[in-house]
This record gives structure tokens, C-alpha cells and sequence, in this order.
């Protein structure tokens, strides 16, 4: 990664180790966080259904992004199975609450769990391979996936696809979007805070360590295995965890939901955002939800002059997530994150920064 | 003087890849609290040698004993537990992580926390057993004088630093005993004479014992207590260095005959 000078302002000393090791870098950073957090909290009630239910889906795809982060940014894996990892969630979240009358609530953490199972079994060729040879065996991951939700009426209910409720907190049903955010909200929170924790303790940076040199990381005592396949489960928990809040979300959940298109979303969020940042996932995530919404309003206020624009509108959508990764892999390949700690850096060095 | 225990037992290892003979029935020992140095040319099997201590190769025959276990049972990341650490000829540190981090990871093995208890940092004691770590390592970052880099991300480090911050790593281990693949390749006479202060020091102060590949056979003769020669992947010689540097078969396989009387003559 490129190095970002130190973001501390002048006369910000640390005198501890734990204020070494804070979650957030400066108090800029804690008090912007916690600033947006309730800025977003205050303001969802005010923004209408259509915001409402943006802000939602890019709540469950940023902590879909934050998982699959963990296991491309953060292990150095590569999965081309997270979007089956998501529908597994959201199916398995489904059947357990109509099968078992499990209560939403903790269908959700459950279906997660389960995911986190499968996707640990799915991760095991990751004990001897990688590269591209990992992503072709994670892609068979989601066509068995896929081909297993079309099946297994039992669990999926077959091509009919599964209903999922609303969950419900003591007699009080989220059916309203703006309770259904708050929901959304809480789990992305506890997401945020769970993984910037588990990268500032012992194994996060034993994750980090495979990544970039795995040789020396067995040497250190890491067992490569364990965190390799490790790294695959806990991605898959928040696939899972995901998949489920889209599941209850929509209130309906179909096999077509979850292809290879979802996983290369996924992937595409979080190579946009920046690779192994936490906060880079969400950015990416709402990036590519909102760019082909953006272009679509783009395409329409053009066509009022080029009348043939129209007809092209789903085009331009599709054409614009592929443009920005091709560009952002050439002029940014690090990320918004990356972009935003240099702007930083500028406000910072100003005037004697270029 | 009271027979030394040996620390490490190095027993007929043969080690071959496909047709290639890379070791021929080596034996060789390392005593407790010992600076042990490999010398050789290029490609006689020191590294591999190392390798097999360390566990990255297998040998197809022999055995290595430390401590009185058997070497080769063990796994590679079992290592760290049982007190071995090693640097790398060529610099192997965790590019994008800071110092510090890399050097965490050499206590991989001695800290507890898991991703469960890491993940909820401020319950469970992962907090408290993380910054007991980092005290901790704070000692060795002193004692290797790399205060000023410490937050630095490692790869961007100079060559001499990485050089250290590697060693910092392998000393995180807390082991009994290290390896180390040319430490001061590279380097320029300043930064060999503090890796040479380095060594001893681990070696005097910290009781780690050592074992070291290097080239330069002036820190060689100077620091190490005791010294095998390694050509073609057969031991041609072993024993005190400055007995070894005067083996004539030592002389012709490694130092050269004619240059070697030389150098002496203008060092002395």
C-alpha cells in the first residue's frame, strides 16, 4: 500500500500504549465516525422511503463487502462464491425461522453460523492452493450453491423460492423500512467494530501475515491452514449475516438472486473501496449501488438532447461498474480509502503539499 | 570446563531433490549458548541445511534432535513454540504491516487472544494481553535501536533496517534458539559491526543460542565460537575457526589458496 504520512495533527502526542492502540487513528476520525453514525441515525426518518431503502441495501451489501474484505484484502484469498454465500445465508435464515419457528432475531446470527460452516468447508481447497486455482474452486462454490438452492425444496423451496418475515422485537414487527434500517444499522456497527478489532489483536495481523509472506508467517508460528480456512469462515459469517437481513428485507427470497454477478459485485465493491479497509467496504458498497443510479439520472437528463440515449439507458448502467473498475484499477487501484487518506494528507501539508 | 550440553544434534541428513544431492550424510552438532557458524560456497547446502532445521525441507535420511526431541516430527509453525526462530537470506517481512505489527507476529505463539476475543477487544482480555505484548516488544525494538521506524510500514524500510526488524522478529519468538540466513549481506562495514554487536549480545545476554550462514569470514572468525564448512553438500570440515580457516581443504573448496594468504598479509 502506499504510504500515507501519519494523519495525527501537530501536538496530538500519544503517551501509552493504549493510546497507541485506538480503534481510531485521531480524534478527527472517532468524532467524524460517530458524527455521520448519528447524523444518519437522526436524519433516516426525514429522507423518505426511496433513500430509506437505498441506505438499507447498501447497509447489507457493506457488510457482505466487509466480509469478503477480510478474506481478499486482508488474507490475500480470492472467492468467486460470495454472492452464493449471501443467498445461503438468506435462504438458510428463511427455513430456519418457517421450518423451526426460530424468532428472526436470531435466525439471522443463526443462518450466519451456518454459513460460516459451509464456507469453511467450501475454503479448504485454500489449505493447498491459491490464485487463480483458488478462484476457479470457488466458483465452483457458487455453482454447487446456486444448483443446491434450486433443489433442495426442503431448504430453499425449490425454484418457488422461500418467504421470509419481517422479524419482530417482542410483539413490535419491523414492516416498516425506517425500522427495518435501524436493524440493518445495528448489525453493520457491530460488524465495523468486530473486524477493526479482530485486525488490531493477534489474529488479525496473523491473517495479514499470510497474506504477504507466508513462508516467514509459518516460520512465526502461524498455522497456515487454520487461517487460511479461518479467514474463509469469518468472511462467510458476514456473507451470511448479510444474506439473511436481505432476505427478511425483501420478505422473499429466490434462487435467482445470487449469481456470479452478485459475487463479482462483491468483489467489485471492495477492489473500488480499497482492499483491506473496513471503511473502504462501505464506501465501495455504496459506490456501486448508487453509480449506475447516478449514471441512470445522467442518461436521462442527456436524452432530452440525444432522443436515441433512451433506449440505451440499461445499457449505460451496466457499462458504468465495469468502466469504474477498469479506472480505478488503473488510477486508483487502492481504493476511495486510499484517495481520501492523500486528500487528507494534502489538508494536511497545506500549503507546501501539491 | 564442564561438557556442554548439545542444543542441537544435526545426524547423517541427506537431502535430495529428484537427482540433485543438495546434502550428503551431514552431521554436525550446535551446543547451548553457542554462536555456530555455516560457511561455503554458493549453492553447498547451507541454506538447505537451515531449511531442514527449520522445517521448510524434509531430509530423505538422518535425523535432527533439539533439545531432545526429534526435529522432524515436528510441524514448521510448531517451531516457534518449541523456541526456534529464524530470519531469511532474503528479506521476508510482512511488507505492508508497521514494525511494530511485525514484530507482534513473533508472538503469534505466546499470546492468546483469538479472533473471537479479538473481535470483542474490550471484554475478554485481549486488550490487556495486547498491550502486555507491546510492552514487551518495545524491549527488543531498544535493544535493536529501531525506535524511530517503529511505525513505519516495513516495506518501506531501508535494507539494514529490514535486516533488523526481521531479527526483532525472530527474537519476539522468545526462542532458545536462532537461525540466521546471512545477516549482514549487503550491508556496509557500519551496519555489519552493529549486527555483529547484535549477535553477541542475544548470544551473551539473552543465552539464545546461535546459528548463523555467513559470508564474511571476519565477523566469522571473530564472533562464532565454532564453525563447519559446508561444499557441494558435504561437511569438509568443522570445528574452532580459527583452526577451520587454516584446513587446507577449506582453503582450496571456499577461501582460495593464493588470495586468502594475501588478504591476511594486508590485514595484518
Amino acid at each position: 500500500m502506499g504510504h500515507v504520512p501519519n494523519p495525527r495533527p501537530a501536538g496530538d502526542f500519544r503517551t501509552s500504549y493504549v493510546d497507541d492502540n485506538r480503534m481510531f487513528k485521531t480524534h478527527f476520525e472517532k468524532y467524524a465516525a460517530l458524527g455521520i453514525l448519528v447524523a444518519v441515525m437522526i436524519a433516516a426518518p426525514f429522507l423518505g422511503n426511496y433513500w430509506v431503502s437505498q441506505l438499507i441495501v447498501i447497509g447489507i451489501y457493506a457488510i457482505a463487502a466487509i466480509g469478503l474484505n477480510i478474506l481478499v484484502g486482508t488474507t490475500g484469498q480470492i472467492s468467486l462464491g460470495h454472492g452464493a454465500f449471501f443467498g445461503f445465508g438468506a435462504f438458510a435464515s428463511a427455513w430456519l425461522a418457517t421450518s423451526f419457528n426460530v424468532p428472526t432475531l436470531i435466525s439471522m446470527p443463526a443462518a450466519a453460523l451456518l454459513t460460516t460452516a459451509v464456507g469453511m468447508i467450501f475454503g479448504v481447497p485454500a489449505a493447498r492452493i491459491k490464485g487463480l486455482y483458488l478462484a476457479i474452486a470457488t466458483l465452483a462454490s457458487q455453482f454447487i450453491l446456486e444448483d443446491f438452492f434450486a433443489r433442495a425444496d426442503w431448504f430453499s423451496g425449490g425454484v418457488y423460492g422461500a418467504l421470509a418475515d419481517r422479524p419482530d422485537i417482542f410483539g413490535y414487527v419491523l414492516d416498516t423500512d425506517l425500522s427495518y434500517f435501524y436493524l440493518v444499522l445495528f448489525w453493520l456497527v457491530l460488524s465495523v467494530i468486530g473486524v477493526t478489532n479482530l485486525l488490531r489483536s493477534r489474529d488479525g495481523r496473523a491473517l495479514v501475515a499470510v497474506r504477504d509472506h507466508y513462508l516467514s508467517a509459518e516460520v512465526m508460528g502461524v498455522n497456515l491452514t487454520k487461517y487460511r480456512i479461518l479467514s474463509f469462515g469469518i468472511s462467510s459469517f458476514f456473507a451470511g449475516l448479510a444474506g439473511a437481513l436481505f432476505g427478511h428485507y425483501l420478505e422473499y427470497v429466490s434462487v435467482e438472486g445470487f449469481t456470479i454477478l452478485l459475487s463479482i459485485q462483491f468483489l467489485a465493491m471492495i477492489i473500488i473501496g480499497g482492499l483491506g479497509s473496513v471503511y473502504g467496504s462501505i464506501l465501495g458498497a455504496a459506490f456501486i449501488l448508487l453509480l449506475p443510479q447516478l449514471m441512470e439520472s445522467i442518461t436521462s437528463v442527456m436524452a432530452v438532447a440525444f432522443p436515441a440515449m433512451e433506449s440505451g439507458k440499461a445499457y449505460v448502467k451496466q457499462m458504468s461498474i465495469g468502466a469504474a473498475i477498469i479506472l480505478f484499477l488503473i488510477f486508483e487501484p487502492e481504493g476511495l480509502v486510499h484517495r481520501w487518506q492523500q486528500i487528507r494528507a494534502s489538508w494536511k501539508l497545506f500549503p507546501f503539499s501539491r | 570446563m564442564t561438557t556442554p550440553t548439545k542444543m542441537l544434534d544435526v545426524e547423517n541428513v541427506s537431502l535430495r531433490f529428484g537427482g540433485v544431492k543438495a546434502l550428503t550424510d551431514i552431521s554436525f552438532h550446535v551446543n547451548e549458548n553457542e554462536i555456530f557458524s555455516l560457511i561455503g560456497p554458493n549453492g553447498a547446502g547451507k541454506t538447505s541445511m537451515l531449511n531442514c532445521i527449520s522445517g521448510r525441507y524434509r531430509p530423505q535420511e538422518g535425523s535432527i534432535t533439539y533439545d531432545g526431541q526429534d526435529l522432524l516430527k515436528r510441524s514448521i509453525n510448531d517451531r516457534a513454540a518449541i523456541g526456534i526462530g529464524r530470519t531469511f537470506q532474503n528479506l521476508a517481512l510482512f511488507g505492508h504491516m508497521s514494525v511494530i505489527d511485525n514484530i507482534l507476529v513473533g508472538q503469534h505463539h505466546l499470546l492468546k487472544n483469538n479472533f473471537l476475543t479479538g473481535m470483542f477487544y474490550w471484554v475478554g482480555g485481549a486488550q490487556k494481553e495486547e498491550e502486555a505484548a507491546r510492552a514487551d516488544i518495545e524491549d527488543i525494538i531498544d535493544f535493536l535501536e529501531i525506535q524511530h521506524v517503529r511505525n513505519e510500514p516495513a516495506g518501506s524500510l531501508s535494507y539494514g533496517l529490514r535486516k533488523r526488524v526481521e531479527l526483532a522478529r525472530a527474537i519476539a519468538i522468545k526462542p532458545k534458539m536462532i537461525l540466521l540466513d546471512e545477516p549482514m549481506a549487503g550491508m556496509n562495514l557500519e551496519e555489519k559491526e552493529d549486527m555483529a554487536r547484535y549477535i553477541i549480545e542475544l548470544n551473551e545476554q539473552y543465552g539464545i543460542t546461535v546459528v548463523m550462514i555467513e559470508h564474511d569470514m571476519g565477523v566469522v572468525v571473530d564472533i562464532s565460537h565454532r564453525v563447519a564448512v559446508l561444499d557441494f553438500g558435504q561437511k569438509i570440515a568443522e570445528g574452532l575457526p580459527e583452526d577451520v580457516i587454516e584446513d587446507e581443504q577449506v582453503k582450496v573448496a571456499y577461501l582460495g589458496v593464493d588470495d586468502f594468504d594475501l588478504d591476511e598479509e594486508e590485514a595484518v
